[in-house]
């Protein structure tokens, strides 16, 4: 973009692009559009059976795609300075792709999604697409807009290329929250409440980017970092831009004080959208959290660490604490899951020492691997235990659990030992990896919080345990569905990985500090 | 770590090629593999087991006396020889290698233990021939057999620590065998507890050899013990002793080995008679080095020996129950021993004789005492028994021997090893001589007057048996291993201690005694020796020989009262250390439930209403969540300006 402005007036250059370096995401977003027109000219029938195979194989082709830049090992700034493609972009390009895939799996099974978003609940209208068995199968488009807008939120390099990144991300996610079949007014409301705090945190971030332009003089990454050591007497713009920019990205990770969102939407989503949101979007907003503290604002590192210390204990903090009085599963995790962002904040703060950046950074990347793997895993569990009103929330419904089926009561429970971090799990090295880093680079009451926290939450993840091994099943208890294939294969591949990281991580912990050494490209 | 070995030659031990000596592992591993099979077999070997453990208890014999036959082969100069096994503890500064010493010292052990171990194997066989359990009573006994052989043959304190703790364990089976009877389940864990006071000594003691020396093993400890300082000698001295004092049943320790004969009476004969409680008198004289270099710490081995062969044989003086009078005399004997041992170089060999003539006529006494019980429906009161000596022969005739030999009556065992352990007291320079001799001859009396007590009242006088019994001879499995103790009972100390012959023996480990002549039967000292046991038996003979003996016991005098209840050890140990002890716990308890409950249930409460107070901010509306991200943002504003114009 900077190059436009310092162009002569009057002649617009033509902007490069480096398409095999954009392949990934080229690929992401063409599916979606060619899912879009799917959704115009094929016959109602038939549309499932093409989006299924169609997003499936984009996904798969797009890891590939992945794989082979990784491999290829060109590492520069692509399309004019806005996509950056280098080591932590591709390992967490690689890590979506692969968490997204897994959680379309789930989106076919089981009529997650309403049969005709646009009918009122409850009226004949929707009784009527019922009886037709109407499915409303633009699902599958949106979700691929919405990873590829995670894509590009994550690798960006400059901060309007992220804005719109991050809003590509963000509304299709909007929509898809208020597509539950079952519960749909409780949906519905999900949706409004998410896409109006995802506005209003968009219009910080946007205002934020407004402001950093006016200290630096420009919007992109580096650029701004150079401007950081000499540009003086216009800091308030830079503090108040920066913090405003640090609030838009902190509401996409679900760092406290921004976190209330997150278990009314985990709630409120079809599981198998909090699934994607849960793990992509995490994913995602990291990439983009680290992008922004790590290349705009690394020599600014003494000014945001402080206040990030305070994000972070209140994350973590409130996170655990507030899990403890949940009864609902998905609010639960959905409090995990801010628990899990604060203890990756920890990991952030530890990026801003010289010394042990790369530890940290490979650290971060680590973890979110396995947390993305156990979370999806979690929620392919969630959609399978089932009442007659359909997937059964409520804590006190998964009583005895575990004498009615063991195996996957049995899965369940390791997915929250690996939340809570217990060793031989996954949860365990993660945040060994991100608490080793913050101690080294000299955050150690912060891991001391972390580690407290992490004793709080092992309450809650423990006292499901017991309430599902230890208390007799109700006589009309939920049933466990395990009819399908897709959700099955979800649930074992999550449980494998969680497994593997747990007893080897050395091959991805390898792959981590590969990446992490290459480190970002400016 | 300041070791004192930073240039450490090696130490003067030949090291085994092949022959027996090179093979004595056997004598450990052998009761070890009966000891495997019989407790993993499991029922399946109930009808063989007897007869297995007795075998691996020969068979290690066997092995013992041929490497006894090839070390005698050797010149004095090579008696000592080491069996490298395998290297039990590699890790960085701490190496432990795992060997045997074969030497005179232990091989003498060794003997004994799988001599009369054997034997009392074979007695086993008949005594517990009604026993459902007869098959895990000598699966016990072969893993005694075992964990004693490597206590005395290691050639390192961690090996000896090894074997003391598996002894120990065997010891607490063993007492709790019949643990349907409360008592036996209460003695066991007293015996148990007791010696863990003890075993807390010898850890520590071995813990500072090891800061002291950087290793563990003998050969090198013992070359410089002499470059240590004075104190930490003394220190690694009397942890030591504390050491034996729990496993010898030496005072303050001493409280377990009475309650220990709740168990079968073999143990009682092998383990708290003949074996395992003598082996604080190998601690003291194996570690013979550092003792030498610690006077301290050898004074203080020879006050406790001293205070408890007065103690033992008061408490042997008043009991009724024929098997806790002998319990009473053991502690007595082993008094001397210890005694003996701390008198240095002139009273080590002096001690191991003695220690194994006891190991004889006191096994005998106890096997004697078992054939008795055997004959008068287990009943071990001796007031109900009276005239024995015609229904049981053998046993009276054997137990007889046994008798004579302890009191020292001239040309038995005892005679000559007791008599040498009192001359070697008188000859102590100054008052320490007069003390510590006085009270070996008090002793000496006392235990004439006991034993002959227990004679009359057991097979002399007229019958006082309970209506049911009808008391006779027991079987020859059990008879010969009366007969054959009997023999060493009779000759032993004539064999040991005539011509020198065992001092010189041991010289190799112990060193030579100065200002020792050979033994002189009518020395001074044995001369008015033979007087005070003359008078003890008179005096036995006057209260219990000639008068009737009452079948409930009289009220007695003060004395009486006192020696009976132990020389009130056991209230002592109540009131100094359970009473607080349990008052501690109290306290924890209190503490616990109050303090550390409190204050976790406190903070789990806090927590949890925390949680309730915090769950209230999430309305459900957006309009106040947008509020609180309105506010955090400006918090978060407004702190990265206050941080950034710092």
């Amino acid at each position: 973009m900077s190059t436009l402005l310092a162009a002569p007036p009057g002649t617009i250059p033509a902007p490069t692009i480096e398409y095999t370096q954009l392949a990934p995401m080229m690929l992401v977003f063409g599916a979606a559009i060619v899912g879009v027109l799917v959704e115009a000219f094929a016959p109602r029938h038939l549309r499932s059976a093409v989006h299924v195979p169609l997003t499936l194989l984009s996904l798969a082709g797009a890891f590939a795609l992945t794989i082979l830049l990784a491999v290829d090992g060109t590492r520069n700034v692509a399309a004019m300075g806005a996509v950056a493609v280098d080591g932590p972009s591709l390992f967490i390009h690689g890590t979506i792709l692969v968490l997204a895939f897994v959680s379309v799996l789930l989106f076919n099974e089981r009529l997650q999604f309403v049969s005709q978003a646009a009918s009122v609940p409850g009226s004949t209208e929707e009784e009527d697409s019922l009886e037709e068995g109407a499915v409303q199968t633009e699902v599958y488009p949106l979700a691929l807009f919405a990873i590829g807008g995670m894509l590009l939120f994550s690798a960006a390099n400059d901060l309007l290329a992220m804005f719109v990144g991050l809003e590509v991300m963000s509304l299709p996610l909007y929509l898809l929250c208020g597509l539950a079949r079952r519960r749909r007014l409780l949906s519905q409301e999900a949706a409004v409440k998410y896409f109006l705090l995802g506005a209003f945190s968009s219009a910080f971030f946007l205002y934020g980017m407004a402001l950093i332009y006016g200290f630096a003089g420009s919007v992109d990454l580096a650029k701004i970092n150079d401007a950081l050591g000499s540009a003086s007497g216009r800091d308030t713009l830079l503090y108040v831009g920066a913090a405003l920019l640090g609030v838009g990205l902190l509401f996409k990770i679900g760092a406290a004080p921004f976190q209330a969102w997150k278990p009314d939407v985990y709630q409120g989503a079809p599981t198998p959208i909090t699934a994607l949101m849960a793990s992509g979007t995490l994913v995602a907003a990291f990439g983009a959290v680290l992008r922004v503290f790590w290349v705009a604002l690394g020599n600014l590192d003494w000014d945001w660490r402080p206040v990030m210390w305070g994000v972070a204990i209140l994350t973590m903090v409130v996170g655990a604490i507030l899990a403890i009085t949940q009864t609902d599963i998905k609010r639960m995790l959905a409090y995990s899951s801010i628990a899990h962002a604060g203890f990756l904040l920890t990991g952030v703060i530890a990026t801003g020492g010289p010394a042990q950046n790369e530890e940290a950074l490979s650290g971060i990347l680590f973890y979110l691997v396995a947390y993305g793997f156990t979370t999806v895993g979690a929620f392919a569990v969630v959609t399978m235990v089932r009442d007659a009103g359909g997937e059964a929330g409520h804590l006190s419904r998964w009583a005895g659990l575990g004498k009615r089926s063991p195996l996957l009561a049995g899965v369940f429970a390791f997915f929250l030992l690996a939340f809570a971090g217990i060793p031989l799990t996954s949860g365990f090295f993660g945040k060994y990896a991100v608490f080793a880093a913050a101690v080294s680079g000299g955050a150690t009451p912060l891991v001391i919080v972390g580690v407290v926290s992490s004793a709080i939450a092992a309450f809650f993840y423990v006292r499901v345990i017991v309430l599902m091994f230890f208390s007799d099943p109700a006589p009309d208890g939920p049933t466990v569905d395990v009819s399908s294939m897709g959700t099955a294969a979800v649930v074992a591949v999550a449980a494998a990985a969680t497994v593997v990281l747990g007893v080897l991580p050395q091959p991805v912990l390898d792959l981590a500090d590969a990446a992490a050494h290459s480190l970002f490209v400016r | 770590m300041t070791s004192l070995l930073a240039a450490a030659p090696a130490a003067e031990i030949a090291q085994a090629s092949g022959g027996v000596l090179g093979l004595s592992w056997l004598m450990i591993a052998l009761p070890l593999a009966g000891a495997a099979i019989l407790l993993v077999g499991g029922r399946r070997t109930n009808s063989f087991g007897h007869l297995l453990g007795t075998a691996m208890s020969l068979a290690s014999f066997v092995v013992a006396v041929l490497a006894f036959f090839e070390l005698l082969g050797r010149t004095a100069e090579q008696r000592r020889v080491g069996v490298e096994l395998f290297d039990f503890i590699p890790a960085g500064q701490l190496d432990v290698k795992m060997g045997l010493l074969i030497d005179p010292l232990s091989i003498s052990f060794a003997l004994l233990i799988t001599g009369v171990g054997s034997l009392i194997h074979i007695y086993s066989i008949g005594y517990m021939s009604h026993d459902p359990d007869r098959r895990r009573f000598f699966s016990y006994l072969n893993l005694f057999v075992a964990a004693m052989l490597l206590l005395v043959l290691a050639d390192n304190y961690v090996g000896l620590y090894i074997g003391w703790e598996g002894v120990g364990l065997a010891s607490y089976l063993l007492i709790g065998f019949w643990q349907f009877k409360p008592s036996a389940a209460v003695a066991a864990k007293k015996a148990f507890i007791v010696n863990r006071v003890g075993d807390f000594g010898l850890a520590i003691g071995i813990f500072t050899l090891f800061a002291t020396f950087g290793t563990v093993a003998y050969g090198p400890i013992f070359e410089h013990a002499d470059k240590a300082s004075t104190g930490i000698l003394t220190a690694v001295g009397l942890l030591l002793l504390l050491g034996a004092c729990g496993k010898s049943a030496q005072l303050p320790l001493q409280s377990w080995l009475l309650d220990a004969m709740e168990g079968p009476t073999p143990v009682s004969a092998l383990i708290h008679a003949a074996t395992m409680v003598t082996a604080g008198v190998y601690l003291i004289t194996r570690s013979n080095p550092i003792f030498d270099g610690a006077p301290t710490a050898q004074l203080a081995v020879a006050i406790v020996g001293a205070a408890t062969l007065l103690a033992g044989a008061i408490i042997g003086c008043a009991k009724d129950d024929i098997k806790k009078a002998l319990a009473g005399s053991t502690m007595s004997q082993i008094g001397y021993m210890m005694l003996a041992a701390g008198l240095g170089p002139a009273g080590y060999a002096i001690a191991i004789a003695h220690l194994i003539t006891h190991g004889f006529f006191k096994a005998g006494m106890f096997l004697g005492a078992g054939s008795v019980m055997h004959a008068m429906n287990d009943d071990v009161n001796m007031r109900k028994y009276g005239g024995l000596r015609k229904v049981m022969p053998i046993t009276f005739i054997t137990f007889g021997l046994g008798y004579l030999a302890i009191i020292g009556f001239p040309g038995f065992a005892g005679y000559f090893t007791k008599d040498l352990i009192i001359e070697a007291a008188f000859g102590q320079e100054g008052v320490r001589g007069y003390l510590l001799g006085g009270a070996a001859l008090l002793g000496a009396a006392i235990t004439a007057f006991y034993m002959s007590r227990l004679m009359f009242m057991t097979f002399f006088g007229e019958k006082r048996w309970d209506k049911d019994a009808h008391p006779h001879e027991s079987p020859p499995v059990m008879t010969w291993p009366l007969i054959l103790l009997a023999i060493g009972s009779v000759g032993g100390g004539a064999f040991l201690v005539l011509g020198d012959r065992f001092i010189h023996f041991l010289e190799p480990v112990v060193g030579k005694p100065e200002n020792h002549h050979g033994f002189n039967p009518v020395a001074p000292v044995g001369l008015i020796t033979l007087v005070l046991v003359a008078a003890g038996v008179a005096l036995a003979w006057v209260m219990y020989g000639r008068r009737p003996v009452p079948v409930e016991a009289p009220r007695g005098s003060f004395l009486t009262v006192f020696a009976r209840r132990d020389l009130y050890g056991d209230a002592i140990n109540e009131s100094l250390l359970m009473r607080p002890g349990q008052w501690l716990t109290r306290f924890a308890v209190f503490f616990d439930n109050r303090g550390v409950d409190g204050l976790v249930n406190g903070l789990a409460a806090g927590v949890g209403g925390t949680s309730g107070r915090l769950r209230r901010l999430q309305t459900g509306f957006a309009r106040s969540y947008a509020l609180s991200m309105f506010f955090g943002a400006a918090i978060v504003a407004g702190a990265l300006l206050l941080v950034g114009n710092l």
